[in-house]
């Protein structure tokens, strides 16, 4: 009797009820707001007269894109805009992951270097970029293409052949067509034959204890796709130079301010926190390890690769994906300094249309889809280098 | 009886001698890392003309090259810095569209508001009194700034701008994305399925979209989901924005502090008796919380420069009070450098500063005495 009348408590006591109940809540209670959310939202969209629905992708855009990879023209779909400003995103932030990488390695060796004023002066560059927004440096950049430089007759050559101007950064380039796609897939090709040689061998050699030569057999597996390619496709490989004419230049290609300045901006920013991540894992090697290394006879060469860098890039690996992925992120400031990036374009998307969840959505869908791939390749990757523990 | 610690006690005690060999020893230390190898030496030349190279263009651009008086006019044939320029713009440049004559409550509020930071930053002080220091600041800075009542006048959120704009969507961010982040960690860390699951989504969706997404959806879809006739306030909705936006952030900084906390601690408070609720706030958040302080000082310094992005969606905030200095008719196309460098460096002192007291936090913890 007085256990029956206590079973409602009793119940209210169960963890494994508890447990359910919250979570049902939880479940609940997002479910409702979601319901309440989408009837506000359908009764506004109503009231305003809105289109709903993703049609509108394949709508004449009818709006110019000021610099796009992949061909487009006005008359062109709202769905090829996007794909050109999702092009453009991922261009942009491509080149800067490979110019701040290099520059990183670089200023983050500087910063230990045993000369003091060499790294002094990698201290200021990393501080003076981590501790100014980049927005702030992507004006300030824009503002000095734009102003600060001199016209294009007078453009600053400050590499040989890249000219510096006020319309931009004018590079060598070469005209790409598809026969260099082929090579690319066949030099690609080429390279994942010479991996799993390389592993066959080492597994061999780990089996069998025999070390043989094999690098002869690895640059021939290597380089015979890619050279076959180049024998059977007999591409152009003429390189445009720009040379300075009289008013303008001529040939190479002409990368816009815009595209300098967000370029400059993302590769400084971030190779300042690619430094300190640099820094930070070569310093968590203890000189022990060094010492040991050389005590069993390896050279500076070979202690390097297997025995600091390995250990170094179990704590490099991480944060270095955590940059890469806010330099992907940064490079939707583009809208700030008008570079055609995925934001720009479905902001001006959405103000033609009105369609704005419909092309908030698409966006971060994007976002989102890139940003997981390239953490899941980086998870690949750090297992393969993390500490295997037993 | 002389023992070998005596002897090592009188040599202590023993003035240094300053042999012949000193200076020389002296000048090697120095020389040698600076000039040691040809490679060395030819670095450290390299340097030091680079550091000519910037100490003189600093120096020509600030002093020498400078206009110090005239207008526009002088300043636009003049190749230096222009100190006309921050004469003229300066208020307007800190204060934005603030009303002019109100000035002295929002700086009144802001130091107010950078006192207790102060006082915050003092491990010493680390207990329940700063809450209530807190909560004075909070009440008082929101009086000084928005008004309406003890006679200050009402001032609408559309004028509020400049820097104190700045530190307001930076603080109010991060205060209360915190509790909202320290919540999203532990259910992150639970046990229960769903509400994993839910804050795992949450977490990695925001921190998967560029921030400058969650501000356009706040700007242009919040509204939408609104029940018709409710309007929200612009900056509240860029405010909400970086609140959630912090709060993603902060659980993860928070989700590494509980990971660093042995199983033991959960288990000996449960044996304690504690329930759930009591073992967090009384064992083990204390403990993860102590953990996640440095990384979150770093996340308070990269979401203070952040908060810049809400120039975007158009709203005044410091750098955007800046632009709209320099882009002035009478300064249009003058003060370029000059506006940039003033706003660089106000970011520099607060960011440095922050980024020093976050280095001090960890060495204070590796030495391990609180």
């Amino acid at each position: 009797m007085r256990v029956d009348a206590l079973s409602g408590t009793r119940l209210l006591y169960n963890l494994r009820f508890r447990a359910i109940l919250y979570q049902v809540l939880a479940v609940g209670s997002i479910v409702v707001l979601g319901l309440y959310l989408f009837s506000n939202v359908s009764q506004k969209l109503a009231e305003q007269n809105i289109a709903t629905g993703f049609a509108y992708l394949s709508r004449e855009a009818g709006f110019v894109i000021s610099q796009t990879l992949i061909d487009y023209k006005p008359t062109d779909t709202y769905g090829r805009a996007i794909l050109a400003g999702i092009v453009n995103t991922i261009w942009v932030s491509a080149w800067s992951v490979v110019i701040a990488t290099i520059l990183g390695l670089i200023v983050g060796i500087a910063r230990l270097s045993r000369n003091p004023l060499l790294a002094f002066l990698a201290f200021l560059y990393v501080e003076a970029l981590r501790n100014v927004p980049l927005l702030l440096y992507l004006f300030l950049w824009y503002a000095l293409i734009v102003t600060g430089l001199p016209a294009v007759r007078e453009a600053w050559e400050v590499l040989p052949h890249v000219f510096l101007s006020n319309s931009g950064l004018t590079v060598p380039s070469l005209l790409w067509t598809s026969a260099h796609t082929i090579i690319l897939v066949a030099l690609v090709l080429g390279g994942a034959l010479a991996v799993a040689l390389r592993r066959r061998a080492t597994a061999e050699r780990i089996r069998t204890g025999g070390e043989r030569t094999i690098w002869p057999l690895i640059a021939l597996v290597l380089l015979t796709p890619p050279i076959l390619a180049i024998l059977i496709m007999q591409p152009d490989f003429t390189i445009s130079v720009p040379e300075k004419g009289r008013f303008r230049l001529t040939g190479g290609a002409q990368l816009t301010p815009e595209f300098t300045a967000l370029l400059v901006g993302l590769a400084l920013s971030a190779s300042a926190g690619i430094a300190e991540i640099v820094r930070s894992g070569i310093l968590s090697v203890r000189k022990g390890q060094w010492e040991a290394a050389r005590a069993l006879g390896l050279r500076d060469g070979s202690t390097m690769r297997l025995v600091v860098l390995p250990q170094a890039l179990r704590v490099i690996i991480p944060p270095l994906t955590s940059s890469y992925l806010s330099l992907f992120k940064n490079s939707s400031l583009a809208i700030a300094i008008g570079y055609p990036d995925l934001v720009m374009v479905s902001n001006t998307t959405m103000n033609q249309t009105g369609q704005a969840i419909e092309g908030i959505a698409i966006f971060m869908l994007v976002y989102l889809g890139l940003s997981i791939t390239i953490s899941i390749f980086m998870n690949w990757y750090n297992s393969r280098v993390a500490l295997k523990e037993r | 009886m002389t023992t070998a610690t005596e002897i090592a006690e009188a040599q202590l005690k023993m003035p240094l001698q300053r042999g012949p060999n000193v200076e020389r020893r002296l000048l090697q230390r120095t020389f040698k890392p600076l000039f040691g190898t040809p490679v060395n030496a030819a670095v450290t030349l390299v340097c030091l003309w680079v550091l000519w190279l910037g100490v003189k263009g600093a120096y020509g651009w600030l002093v020498t090259r400078a206009v110090t008086e005239g207008g526009a006019q002088a300043c636009k044939v003049g190749q230096g810095a222009c100190w006309p320029f921050y004469e003229a713009k300066l208020r307007f440049m800190i204060f934005g569209v603030y009303p002019y004559d109100e000035h002295w409550r929002v700086l009144l509020a802001m130091t107010l508001f950078l006192g207790a930071i102060g006082i915050t930053m003092v491990p010493r002080f680390w207990n329940r009194k700063l809450l209530v220091l807190w909560g004075i600041t909070i009440a008082a800075t929101a009086v000084l700034i928005g008004g309406g009542i003890f006679g200050l006048r009402y001032v609408p959120t559309t004028q509020w701008s400049g820097l104190p704009l700045s530190f307001l969507l930076s603080a109010v961010g991060l205060a209360l994305g915190f509790p909202l982040g320290v919540l999203l960690a532990l259910a992150r860390s639970s046990k229960l399925p769903a509400i994993r699951v839910i804050a795992i989504v949450f977490i990695e969706v925001i921190r998967g979209v560029p921030l400058i997404s969650i501000l356009f959806m706040a700007s242009v879809m919040l509204p939408l989901f609104m029940p018709s006739g409710v309007t929200v306030d612009k900056l509240l909705r860029a405010q909400i924005a970086i609140i959630i936006f912090a709060a993603a952030y902060i659980a993860e900084a928070v989700r590494g502090g509980l990971q660093a906390i042995p199983r033991g601690q959960h288990e000996a408070s449960s044996a304690m008796g504690l329930h759930y609720w009591q073992s967090m706030r009384l064992v083990v958040l204390p403990q993860a919380l102590k953990i996640a302080i440095p990384p979150l000082v770093n996340i308070s310094i990269g979401f203070f420069q952040d908060t810049t992005l809400v120039t975007i969606i158009g709203l005044l905030d410091f750098l955007s009070t800046v632009r709209t200095a320099m882009q002035d008719p009478a300064w249009v196309g003058i003060a370029v450098m000059e506006g940039y460098v003033f706003a660089a460096a106000v970011f520099l002192f607060f960011s440095y500063g922050m980024g020093a007291y976050s280095r001090f936090l960890e060495r204070r913890m590796r030495l391990g005495h609180d």
